[in-house]
């Protein structure tokens, strides 16, 4: 460890300002969709960060853009005190990789279906040379998959994906990217398509490797609720801009944001009384391709206001922690009173 | 008219789960033949259709090989008066120029397989180096790749093969190879390159790229061995091409005559007026080996779709195991009830 | 008990697929009812047989599935002794569903607008024009703009697809809907716009809802019974907020702390271990002991079987006898902190 490690809870890797636009649209007059406008987040060491959003809010590709799947169409990611967007230019070097890890959704996607449990995790230790052939992969092996709760290790080192239930995949996954001893683990919906009974456990399991290994993450989710649970910040993103940010807690007690307020609304909510909320405006996607200027909410916004069709605001701080980047607050970084709601 | 309800054979994901849990006893099956073959030819033993190709291709094969033991001696000896019909001596006959068809037609086959498999294997290798290369890396590379395998997909083969046979002087094997793989190549590598854009996107490749794994050893050890189905099913197409194409052009002359093989013995058969004199033993045969042939790659082609299509397989078993325990399926697509206590 | 008559009425519905190997019983003994302008939920996880107790209740169910035993009747009607022609009438215009993703269907070819005339049309005499006519109207209910009528299903987002859906399956103004994970595809704020949508419709028109899903807090908001099922089984059956507040069965109360909420205080939750049963194999007696905190003596020998509660409630669990109450609740979270499941199951 050099002097210049972080420590618990000082910044690891900081997303500045990063956009990302994909070209779509007929053969001529190329359109650009704008998935991430602006967006920027810090990931500090031993602490979960989440980022929420639905479909079309840009969660998905900012953690492409951190994990060098894709690249960025504009912005810099800082990590080692280095913006590797500049020093690494064409493409993420073994050294990111090792420190920089992901999981995805999609338990039955994400591992290769001909090859082997064993083969899938050496390959993780030989790339990083994190183990030598032979006995000391196979006990390096072993061990991951014990940490990840699957043990006894030998039930499942020559086992096929298909072989394995959803959880146990996804704890693989983990296990791969635990093997290269990253410092950050970027976790795409890690139990969005895992039964409601094993979600739990694949989140405790998160928390305790976290624990043990001071690792950082990066939680993408569109469940506010598990955000809370399992994040210490979150933030809320709605057609590629980051909105809302706040300890989890607060964000769930005083959400600033309206769009914040929408989705907690939202939710669903087991002591509500059947039909006792309001009615709503019609839902629909924000508009991504050739976006209008301003806020990308303001066509549903119950507060909006004519600025709001014309300049984004920039981030305006309510306390410590919390931030929001809506006209009702500020428009820069002087918090003004909020407006009555 | 009736509605459109759509009937859900394993398709939500409840029933999926339940088909997965079905799959369990077939794989062990599958075990006892994985032992002694590579597991993507095991599943090819369950298809009754795969079984009959392969036996038929089998036979082919050997006679091939055997042929100087089946029958010894030069194929293009003159053995007895011409156009005679087949008899105990000569089983098929002689041709028009009093050469023994049976000795054609057995000699015949070594040619035409040689050409197909050699045309089938060197088509299959550059269309998946082309085809992956443009479904792997896109941009540039595949503008370039897409762009020549189009203008070989549209260019008519056998005017090119005319053509190209009018400007080489020696027809030998390899000038065959060459011009049919020219010719051959476009069509795997583009259906190669489809599976590879669509395996492209799975997560298990960004997982492997996020791991560091290097560009080449992705596309060869992580998803070449997802597609092997794909690529032994456009093996069997073009040699099935292969083998339809060499007989086409040295029944039009442009072959080697003096060669022995089934294109060339058709053109013999119509050079030497087979037709007209009502000769079917100088045609016939070639004409049916190349059909059975084609035939039998066909049938090992349905075993290969069975295998990528767990559907086809799991319907054909299903309706045995239905008949087995009596349950009348009225002919209707509506769930049938069976009013008795079932097995347990 | 209630004293109306039931408009579902599912008795030991027995559902089995034949596999090479033997029956995998999919859906075993499963019965519950029904009644006229009530919501009754489903819920389960993957592979416990609630979609498959659905599609069989519409027989729609494909080979390699049949029905072994039990009897539905919907009204009078005894679904499972229906002929083709029968099951034709009692599809849509008795029973509609709405099924589990909205691009299963609907056709991708076919204007939304054609493919609801369809099916009027295939169930009532109604020239194209008054079924036009209707459907617009239908279009309307749902939320759809009318003109939107010929618009191609990719035209559509998400919510409004599942919609037209919706709209397709109320066309004949069927008594009872049968939704299977409608809005499992779509994002909260949409779905909750939906099941608003879902309960003025119910106001207006009055029909039964079979509402099937995973996710339980949706279905506590919304249902006014509800069914859990595990393996195939029914395990208990509740009024929603009773269910939610006191579960009786073990798995419903590892259920109900499988989810994080974001009004109220933050638990500690720690799922349950395990994983659903192959159904090819399932464990000997109750099919949830070997996942249970609370399994005893007799659980793995023998098959609970459902006893009423006081309170309209049901339960399949040996821990329950029907004359002794024995809290659940209490019990597991006395479990939970002193063997401190959560860090063992982690």
């Amino acid at each position: 460890m050099t002097a210049q490690e972080p420590l618990n809870g000082e910044v690891l890797l900081s997303v500045r300002n990063i956009t990302k636009f994909f070209p779509v649209g007929g053969m001529f007059g190329r359109l650009q969709l704008r998935a991430l406008s602006d967006v920027s987040f810090d990931l500090k060491r031993g602490r979960v960060l989440a980022l929420v959003g639905e479909s079309g809010s840009g969660k998905s590709t900012a953690a492409r853009c951190v994990a060098r799947l894709i690249e960025p169409s504009g912005g810099e990611i800082w990590f080692r005190g280095q913006n590797i967007l500049q020093t690494e230019k064409k493409s993420a070097s073994l050294e990111y990789r090792g420190d920089v890890q992901m999981i995805f959704q999609d338990p039955f996607g994400s591992l290769n279906p001909v090859k082997t449990i064993d083969h899938t995790l050496r390959r993780s230790l030989q790339i990083h040379k994190k183990a030598h052939r032979g006995k000391d992969a196979t006990d390096k092996v072993r061990s991951l998959l014990n940490s990840v709760g699957l043990a006894p290790a030998e039930q499942f080192i020559d086992k096929y994906p298909y072989e394995l239930s959803g959880g146990q995949r996804q704890r693989v996954s983990f296990a791969r990217a635990l093997a290269v001893e990253p410092e950050v683990i970027l976790a795409d919906e890690p139990v969005s398509m895992l039964d409601v009974s094993i979600r739990m456990g694949i989140l405790n399991l998160m928390e305790r490797l976290k624990e043990d290994r001071g690792l950082s993450y990066l939680y993408i989710t569109h469940d506010l609720a598990s955000a809370r649970y399992f994040a210490d910040e979150t933030a809320v993103m709605y057609g590629g801009q980051m909105v809302e940010g706040a300890e989890s807690e607060e964000l769930v007690k005083h959400p600033a944001h309206p769009y914040t307020q929408r989705l907690l609304d939202a939710v669903p909510d087991p002591l509500a009384e059947h039909g006792e909320r309001s009615g709503h405006q019609r839902w629909e996607p924000p508009i991504l391709v050739d976006p209008p200027p301003g806020c990308p909410f303001a066509p549903r916004c119950p507060y909006v206001m004519p600025v709001c069709r014309e300049v984004m605001p920039g981030p305006t701080h309510l306390n410590d922690q919390h931030w929001v980047r809506c006209h009702l607050h500020g428009s820069g970084d002087i918090a003004v009173p909020m407006a009555a709601d | 008219m009736s509605l459109q309800i759509p009937v859900l054979e394993l398709e939500s994901e409840e029933v999926r789960e339940i088909g997965t849990g079905l799959q369990g006893p077939e794989q062990s099956q599958w075990a006892r033949v994985r032992n002694w073959a590579p597991s993507w030819i095991a599943p090819l033993f369950h298809s009754k259709k795969a079984i009959v190709g392969m036996v038929i291709l089998l036979i082919y094969i050997a006679l091939a090989i055997l042929a100087p033991v089946i029958s010894p001696g030069d194929p293009k000896a003159f053995v007895a008066r011409p156009h005679l019909p087949p008899s105990s001596a000569h089983w098929l006959g002689t041709t028009g120029l009093g050469r023994d068809v049976w000795a054609q037609t057995i000699w015949g086959a070594r040619f035409t397989l040689e050409i197909g498999f050699l045309v089938g294997i060197a088509t299959t290798v550059v269309g998946c180096v082309v085809g992956m290369s443009a479904g792997y890396f896109r941009g540039r590379i595949d503008d370039v790749l897409s762009l020549f395998m189009n203008i070989f997909l549209i260019i008519p083969t056998i005017p090119l093969l005319v053509v190209l046979a009018a400007f080489v002087g020696s027809k030998d094997l390899a000038y065959f190879v060459a011009v049919l793989t020219l010719t051959g190549w476009a069509w795997p590598a583009r259906v190669i390159r489809s599976q590879t854009l669509s395996l492209r996107e799975k997560d298990f490749v960004a997982a492997s790229v996020v791991v560091g794994e290097k560009g080449w050893r992705i596309i060869f050890r992580e998803i070449l061995p997802n597609m092997l189905s794909i690529i032994v099913a456009s093996f069997i197409g073009s040699t099935i091409f292969a083998i339809g194409a060499q007989a086409a052009l040295e029944f039009l002359g442009l072959g080697n005559p003096g060669r022995v093989s089934w294109g060339t013995n058709l053109y013999w058969a119509q050079n030497d007026a087979g037709l007209l004199t009502g000769a079917w033993w100088t045609f016939v045969p070639a004409g049916v080996c190349i059909a059975l042939v084609a035939f039998a790659f066909a049938m090992i082609n349905y075993g290969v779709d069975e295998i990528t299509n767990p559907r086809l397989r799991a319907r054909s078993g299903i309706d045995k195991v239905l008949k087995e325990r009596k349950v009348k399926t009225t002919g209707t697509r509506a769930t049938p009830v069976v009013q008795q206590r079932s097995v347990s | 008990m209630s004293q109306v008559r039931p408009i579902l009425d599912v008795r030991e519905l027995r559902v089995e697929y034949m596999s090479p190997s033997g029956p995998v019983v999919a859906a075993d003994n499963v019965s519950f009812h029904i009644d006229p302008g009530e919501v009754y939920g489903l819920a389960g996880e993957s592979g416990c047989g609630k979609s498959t107790v659905a599609l069989a209740l519409l027989r729609v169910l494909g080979p390699p599935a049949v029905i072994t035993g039990g009897q539905v009747f919907f009204n009078d009607t005894d679904v499972l002794r229906l002929d083709d022609r029968e099951l034709e009438q009692y599809r849509w215009r008795d029973v509609a569903m709405v099924f589990q993703s909205a691009m299963n269907s609907l056709n991708p070819v076919m204007k939304i607008g054609d493919q609801i005339i369809d099916a009027l049309q295939a169930h009532e005499q109604m020239s194209t024009r008054a079924a036009r006519e209707r459907v617009k109207e239908l279009l309307q209910i749902v939320g759809i703009d009318p003109r939107r009528i010929d618009a191609y299903p990719h035209e559509l987002s998400g919510g409004m697809r599942q919609r037209a859906v919706i709209a397709m399956a109320l066309a004949l103004n069927p008594p009872l809907l049968i939704m299977d994970e409608p809005t499992t595809a779509l994002d909260v704020v949409v779905q909750q716009e939906i099941m608003q949508q879902l309960s003025d419709l119910k106001s207006q028109f009055g029909f039964s809802v079979l509402f099937i899903t995973h996710d339980l807090s949706l279905l506590v908001e919304f249902s006014d019974r509800i069914g859990i099922m595990y393996a195939g089984e029914i395990v208990e059956e509740a009024p929603a907020k009773e269910l939610f507040k006191d579960p009786k069965h073990p798995y419903t109360f590892g259920l109900m702390h499988s989810f994080p909420l974001v009004h109220g205080p933050r638990r500690a939750l720690t799922g349950i271990p395990g994983a659903p049963p192959n159904l090819l194999d399932p464990p000997s007696g109750c099919r949830f002991h070997d996942r249970c905190a609370l399994a005893f003596a007799p659980c793995p020998l023998q098959r609970p079987q459902l006893i009423q509660l006081p309170g309209d409630r049901q339960v399949a669990c040996f821990l329950h006898d029907g004359v002794h109450d024995f809290d659940t609740s209490t019990a597991m979270q006395a479990r939970i902190d002193e063997a401190d499941l959560v860090g063992a199951h982690r």
